[in-house]
């Protein structure tokens, strides 16, 4: 290839020029290039080496459907493998490497692989590599690894930014080329709003194939100055339509100038998804050139014409000097005169037996040699193209033409994939011989070369802009279309006439080092299916997605089969239509905003008075504090001593919360907890617990009536939404005649619990207006009142087994409780203890928790069985009972107290009978382990078959996954305060 | 992605939802002593490819537990109506 | 010309350099009016049936009835993982089984399945997730079955670029680790079974539909299909998400609902991760596909569905996953992704055996589990109907369990199958 950059003309700044480096090596290009154009305008010819034969590969095409030029942009952190480097803007200081060569990608040790190529065919893979040991595979797997993949990522964090944008729109249109715009200006003239998508740089499409100037390149400005004077048209360029999905939904991705690159990103979003919802979608999104199957036919300095004539008028690139172009369609012709007027000597090289008289007229003025109805056999060169071999369909005989460029159209195929997306399957057209979109919903519509013909896209774009508007409701007044002359251009893809033979490999998937042998080898095989055909030759399946070989490919293997393209069935096409970052799909999301964090109404307070915290679930709790240690192991035990000694103060607002009213809750929650709530006096809480359909548990809490039918339920911090959604299911879909409204109420009240022998001492000081005394607030009992002008609540209620009470306060006002109280208990010895401790306290009393709770628990697995009503009705009931779910060897709660002083107690650990041989599943497991303050020894909590009733017995506790075991006695789970007198002080 | 026409908040992506499945089950009468009954209801599933009426929550908008028609096997979206209302509308 | 029948090193040469030709993977067979066993489903489970049938009971008079083509289904669509660290009494033995049937696999079907053992590691994120870990790790040694537990800076050592730093959502606490587990090449397991069976006789039959059943009062006696009528002493169905469509044909509703479930590959890249990871803050995997691209997945989309396609706000979802586990992968591209269909139960675990129909045999509800349990699936299914009775692996796996019980929740996720 011989590359002029001319002096004039294409759609780039040569007053701007910007330097780059290629892998060490400074160039330079202009603004308006893309980094294909600038390597090109550079005489990069060799842009890669391929998948598995690491033939050198040139740059093949101009747009999004490149195969061979990708890249590694940017250094560091801002390392970018397989970036098609015909969609990266050039800019000042943009860093680049090409991929799959070593040493370089000039000279590459790996094109030696080339040799083996008989061996390394399609699928050889699944016939060899499996000695001779039975983990050989991994031996092999090591090197191929290597050798597989393009490009190589860096594990650095990304710096860039995503943002997500949510967008709802009457008209979203994709693709800026003359239909597109014809269609956004009647839907924006009748003044429906419109979102007009464009993946490239410049709007235009197929317009800017035309020379600067010409009358495509004054059509695209004219209709781009009419679109910029609607106020309700919004035209985004450098965003890809990537994925159409159900309810009209459509992904776009938009990235912004220098996307791909180094330290010139700037620091707002280097791409941003958009989340579409249109009423109305039309598709304008082109078609798409396919290469021609010949030999060789993947040497540098082989494009496809459509792209050759691109890079002559939007870059001003002349690629070579001596062209051949090989014409399936008339398009081509169009490249082969503009060369030719160029200055370049032109052969055309037509498959078809005629052509129109104005093309050869048009041709014989520009001097360019004609031959018709001969087909390329094989492309000549090693690392560039120097000529090429074509023969005469009629008589057979061979011609050899030297050349510096051979520019190829296997014809277009229209752009189908996002019309796939939603399940309509494209539609074989014989007499094209090309996919067309299928029937589409009434509300989505396709204008232009989409379409497989081009007949009027200004016409066709106006018409569907116009319907799409008037089915949203608009009427304005929409004009007429722009007139413009285009000759019906049917686009009819290649399929044959093909040679007979060819020599060298002939290339169907260069991503993917397909061949026409290797379609061959696929159905030898067995694998005929279009499906079977791309798994087994993985053709289609790399980062082109069957752009460039789709097509080539069904056409092969149905004359193959002597069948019908049609009658094949096609590929399935699916979502992203072109790469999309995942960091684009993450957006803001990364990091700590990864999952949103949910504080409690203290939180400000812990943070700055020594608390460390821990997760649960979203929420952040404190886990221990600074006063009691330095590590979580000493700080719970010295913060569970408080408690149990004087007196201390827990956050515990994260708890589910929910507020029932109405005449029937009583009878409402009679019907959903296991116990009686409809008997509860007011002024009386009630531990409660209620069971899914199933049998199981599905949570615990405490519910307090604070009136005749008004209620206050508490739920675990991990099932609060799942409790209130069930309840408002079975009130809203089971039992609709039931008067109760429930409310969720967890954000609305802040929740400390003051425990400890000193708690109410605190608190009557604390609240000197309540009466708190032990018969005005006896165990279980609550009050509402005023506290400082703002409602508060108070229950007595005990997880910790201590005399303690819960305090709520509007959430605004936690803190000031929260400090109230740790102020007027000083003299006492009040101190905050945190959700280590607060576990470590109700495992010494037995209390089940969240991970007892694991959905495959029964209650009389927990210990809870004589809590179930035996004469009312309440949900789970009748599954309870069966069979699996009552028996008597199912694993239920025991206490442990461990035995070996010098051993330790884990959660996780596997129970075994002391003797038995330690192989299975054993007979139970450890699930909360806890220093115990009060027996000054390591208890547990535990799930033992036959429960309690081994009493008494000695269990060894298997840990091998640290080459542990201890032994223990099996306890009542209840370790302390057995009769409760702690409680009812 | 599926858009729900929730009859209170208008069409809402369905991301604001909770989904419960089919609705067209029949809870059994509280207090029905009949396992059988219990477990057809609560295990069993017609399961279809095709017409499905089903249960979702408009949880970040009005808390109503609405019935939706939709198409399984094409994600095509229908009516819905609140669930209190009666599957018979 | 001859035909080369066996694969190995040797045989590509002889096939590159002499003028000998691959016996064809598979025959394209015409059904024929009846079978000893016909088998509707032609994935990687119906296919492991139908080649386990053959080679450890010596039945080969069999169909396998694909309405589409072979493999069209979940098995070449997952995300190939393969492991055998499960809780529960029934569980553990049977994966532990199908991991030693994966090590054999190649070498069985002389068809290279590509197993790669490159272990997985679970993650957790707080002191009781580990515990929850340790109880299964303890459980997997218990009974043979290598595992680790480790503590955050082993994690940190095995794979260096999580995320350690102090901008981490949900830090890493520690994990558990099963060396054994790893991946396999799915479209490979489900040729390998085929060309297996095919070759010992069984006939493979796709794009046919079956469109009924036929009975004699309980007993099926064989289909109705788009080819026809066909008749089979023995009829087993292994059609995942279209089960309860099957069985309606027989006026049976099953414990079965059908869902999506997303998966995701990223363009090639060399390699970046040498190892399965599964997040513990979420439902998330991840690894690295032989060719290079990253393959990964999460939840299933959370309705019921039989579109085979996704929304896409858990595209989004499954990529914060992505970005929160491996910050590296921000700027990987997205190539792919697709669903499948996912039949879902209120346990999660499947349904494999004797159905209230006599001569007529269920595989199905494996939820995320199924590609791994290709192998013990075919084995067991084909020793339950040669034997009409179900191997001793599977008898927890009765479709009728929840009459008795919860069955086998491994995750502990309880009763809505839209949670898992």
């Amino acid at each position: 290839m011989t590359v002029r950059r001319l002096a004039s003309g294409g759609h780039i700044d040569r007053a701007t020029p910007v330097r780059f480096q290629l892998e060490g090596r400074t160039l330079s290009g202009f603004q308006g290039d893309t980094l294909a154009s600038a390597l090109l305008a550079n005489d990069v010819r060799i842009v890669g080496r391929s998948f598995k034969y690491h033939r050198p590969r040139g740059v093949l095409a101009a747009s999004a459907q490149e195969p061979n030029a990708l890249l590694t942009v940017g250094a560091g952190d801002r390392r970018t493998p397989n970036l098609p480097a015909t969609l990266v803007d050039l800019f000042e200081g943009l860093v680049c490497e090409r991929q799959n060569g070593w040493p370089s990608v000039e000279r590459d040790v790996g094109s030696l692989l080339g040799l083996f190529s008989p061996l390394i065919s399609a699928g050889f893979y699944y016939k060899t590599f499996m000695g001779p040991t039975r983990g050989a595979w991994m031996f092999y797997e090591r090197w191929i690894r290597r050798t597989a993949g393009l490009g190589k990522a860096t594990h650095r964090p990304d710096p860039s930014r995503y943002e997500t944008e949510h967008r709802h729109t009457d008209v979203l249109i994709i693709g800026a080329g003359p239909a597109g715009m014809a269609a956004a200006l009647a839907a924006g003239r009748a003044g429906s709003r419109v979102l007009l998508v464009e993946q490239e740089a410049l709007v235009g499409g197929s317009l800017l194939h035309g020379a600067v100037g010409s009358a495509d390149d004054r059509c695209g400005f004219g209709l781009l100055e009419q679109l910029a004077v609607l106020p309700t048209v919004e035209l985004l360029t450098r965003t890809t339509a990537f994925g159409v999905y159900d309810g009209q939904t459509v992904g776009l991705v938009s990235r912004i100038p220098g996307a791909f690159g180094g330290s010139a990103e700037p620091p707002y979003a280097r791409e941003t998804l958009h989340v579409v919802r249109a009423q109305q979608i039309i598709y304008a999104t082109g078609a798409l050139e396919q290469p021609l199957v010949f030999g060789n036919n993947d040497l540098p300095g082989i494009l496809l014409a459509g792209a050759v004539r691109e890079y002559l008028h939007r870059f001003a690139l002349r690629l070579g000097e001596r062209v051949v172009v090989l014409s399936q369609h008339d398009s081509a012709w169009d490249t082969a005169l503009d060369l030719a007027e160029a200055g370049a000597a032109v052969t055309v090289v037509e498959a078809r037996d005629r052509v129109s008289d104005d093309l050869l007229a048009r041709a014989a003025k520009r001097s360019v040699t004609v031959r018709l109805g001969a087909v390329p056999v094989t492309a000549h060169g090693s690392r560039a193209v120097r000529g090429v071999t074509v023969v005469a369909l009629a008589d057979h005989r061979t011609e050899y033409f030297a050349c510096d460029l051979v520019a190829m159209s296997g014809g277009w195929t229209p752009t189908v994939q996002l019309t796939t997306h939603t399940g309509v399957k494209a539609v074989y057209d014989p007499a094209l011989r090309v996919h067309v979109p299928g029937p589409l919903p009434a509300n989505q519509q396709v204008v232009g070369a989409a379409r497989g013909i081009v007949r009027n896209p200004l016409a066709e774009g106006h018409t569907a802009g116009e319907r799409a508007a008037r089915d949203c409701g608009y009427d304005g007044a929409v004009g007429v279309a722009a007139d413009a002359h285009w000759a019906d251009v049917p686009l009819m893809a290649a399929g044959v006439p093909r040679a007979p033979s060819v020599q060298g490999k002939a290339f169907v998937d260069f991503q993917s080092d397909v061949t026409v042998a290797d379609i061959d080898l696929s159905l030898e095989d067995g694998f005929e299916s279009p499906e079977h055909l791309k798994r087994y030759t993985a053709l289609g399946m790399a980062t082109d997605q069957g752009k460039n070989s789709h097509h080539n490919g069904l056409q092969l293997l149905a004359e193959r089969r002597a069948k019908d393209v049609g009658s094949l069935g096609t590929t399935t096409h699916r979502p992203p239509y072109t790469p999309v970052t995942v960091g684009a799909l993450a957006g803001r999301s990364v990091g700590l905003h990864f999952r949103p964090t949910r504080r409690t109404p203290m939180h400000d307070w812990h943070q700055e008075n020594g608390a460390t915290f821990i997760e649960a679930g979203p929420w952040l709790r404190p886990w221990y504090y600074r006063w009691a240690g330095a590590d979580v192991a000493t700080a719970y035990v010295n913060e569970m001593r408080l408690v149990r000694s004087s007196v201390g103060l827990s956050d515990v607002s994260s708890l589910g919360k929910i507020e029932l009213t109405g005449p029937d809750v009583g009878l409402f929650l009679d019907r959903v907890y296991v116990n009686g709530f409809s008997s509860l006096a007011v002024g009386k809480a009630r531990y409660g617990v209620m069971l899914n359909d199933d049998g199981t548990v599905l949570d615990d809490g405490t519910t307090a009536r604070f009136g005749t039918h008004r209620y206050f339920m508490t739920t675990t911090t991990a099932q609060a939404g799942e409790v209130m959604s069930w309840l408002e299911f079975l009130l809203q879909t089971a039992w609709p005649d039931l008067r109760v409204q429930v409310v969720s109420v967890t954000d609305r009240w802040a929740a400390m619990s003051i425990a400890g022998p000193k708690s109410r001492e605190v608190l009557a000081q604390a609240l000197p207006q309540l009466d708190v005394s032990g018969a005005a607030l006896p165990h279980m009992g609550v009050l509402e009142a005023e506290w400082d002008g703002r409602p508060i609540r108070v229950a007595r209620l005990s997880f910790s087994g201590e005399l303690a009470y819960e305090v709520y306060v509007p959430a605004d006002h936690g803190i000031a409780m929260w400090t109230h109280l740790l102020d007027v208990g000083a003299p006492a010895g009040i101190r905050p203890y945190g959700l280590e401790a607060l576990a470590s306290l109700r495992i010494e009393k037995g209390h089940v928790a969240g991970i007892e709770l694991d959905h495959r628990n029964t209650l009389a697995d927990l210990g809870l069985g004589k809590m179930a009503s035996r004469t009312k009705a309440y949900v789970g009931r009748e599954l309870s009972q069966r069979s699996e779910l009552v028996a008597a060897d199912r694993w239920s709660l025991v206490g442990l107290e461990l035995l070996e002083p010098s051993g330790t107690l884990r959660g996780g650990a596997i129970l075994f009978a002391d003797g038995e041989p330690m192989v299975g599943h054993g007979r139970g497991y450890i699930t909360s382990v806890t220093w115990s303050t009060v027996h000054e020894r390591l208890i547990a909590l535990g799930l033992y078959q036959g429960g309690l009733a081994h009493v008494g017995e000695v269990v060894v506790c298997a840990y091998p996954l640290r080459g542990e075991q201890v032994k223990a006695r099996i306890v009542s789970p209840m370790f302390i305060d057995p009769a409760g007198e702690r409680l009812h002080a | 992605m599926l858009r729900i026409p929730c009859p209170h908040c208008g069409v809402r992506d369905y991301t604001e939802f909770r989904y419960a499945g089919d609705a067209t089950k029949v809870r059994p009468t509280h207090g029905t002593d009949d396992v059988r009954a219990w477990h057809d209801h609560v295990f069993l599933f017609d399961n279809p490819k095709g017409a499905h009426r089903e249960y979702w929550q408009h949880v970040q908008g009005c808390r109503q537990w609405l019935v939706l028609e939709r198409d399984t096997a094409t994600n095509t979206v229908g009516r819905a109506w609140l669930a209190r209302e009666g599957a018979a509308s | 010309m001859s035909e080369i029948s066996r694969y190995s090193a040797w045989s590509l040469a002889r096939r590159a350099w002499s003028g000998a030709r691959w016996r064809r993977a598979w025959r394209a067979a015409e059904p024929r009016p009846s079978y000893d066993v016909i088998i509707i489903g032609g994935g990687g489970h119906g296919l492991a049936t139908a080649y386990y049938l053959a080679a450890n009971h010596g039945i080969t008079n069999v169909a396998v009835l694909e309405r589409g083509y072979l493999g069209s289904g979940n098995v070449g669509r997952n995300t190939t993982l393969v492991r055998s660290n499960y809780l529960l009494p029934g569980n553990t033995e049977f994966f532990e089984h199908s991991l030693k049937l994966w090590e054999g696999l190649s070498h069985e079907l002389n068809y290279n399945v590509m197993l790669s053992q490159r272990g997985q590691l679970v993650l957790a994120h707080g002191p009781g997730q580990m515990d929850v870990l340790a109880r299964k790790g303890n459980t997997m040694r218990l009974n043979g079955i290598g595992a680790e537990l480790l503590e955050r800076a082993d994690v940190q050592k095995l794979v260096p670029f999580l995320d350690y730093s102090s901008h981490c959502r949900f830090p890493i606490y520690g994990g558990l680790y099963q060396a054994r587990a790893g991946t396999v090449r799915h479209d490979a397991v489900a040729w390998g079974y085929a060309r297996g069976a095919d070759h010992l006789g069984v006939d493979l039959i796709e794009n046919c539909e079956v469109t009924g059943f036929l009975r004699d009062g309980d007993r099926v006696t064989g289909v109705q299909t788009s080819r026809g009528v066909i008749h089979a002493g023995r009829t087993a169905v292994c059609v995942a998400g279209h089960s309860s469509h099957m069985a309606r044909m027989l006026g049976w509703r099953l414990p079965i609902e059908s869902h999506l479930l997303q998966a995701f590959v990223t363009e090639p890249i060399k390699p970046f991760l040498d190892h399965v990871i599964s997040f513990g803050a979420e439902l998330f995997y991840v690894s690295q596909s032989d060719r290079g691209g990253m393959v990964f997945g999460g939840h299933i989309d959370g309705f019921n569905s039989y579109t085979q396609r996704g929304q896409l706000p858990k595209v989004q979802t499954v990529a914060e996953c992505a970005v929160a586990l491996i910050p590296g992968m921000s700027r990987l591209r997205v190539l792919r992704h697709w669903g499948g269909i996912q039949d879902m139960t209120p346990d999660g675990s499947p349904f494999i055996g004797r159905t209230p129909f006599q001569n007529l045999y269920l595989n199905a509800g494996w939820c995320y589990q199924g590609f791994k349990a290709t192998p013990a699936t075919g084995w067991c299914l084909a020793h339950t109907i040669a034997h009409d009775e179900e191997h001793p692996l599977i008898r927890h796996l009765g479709v009728d369990r929840f009459e008795r019980g919860n069955g086998h929740d491994e995750y502990g996720l309880g009763l809505w199958t839209y949670k898992q």
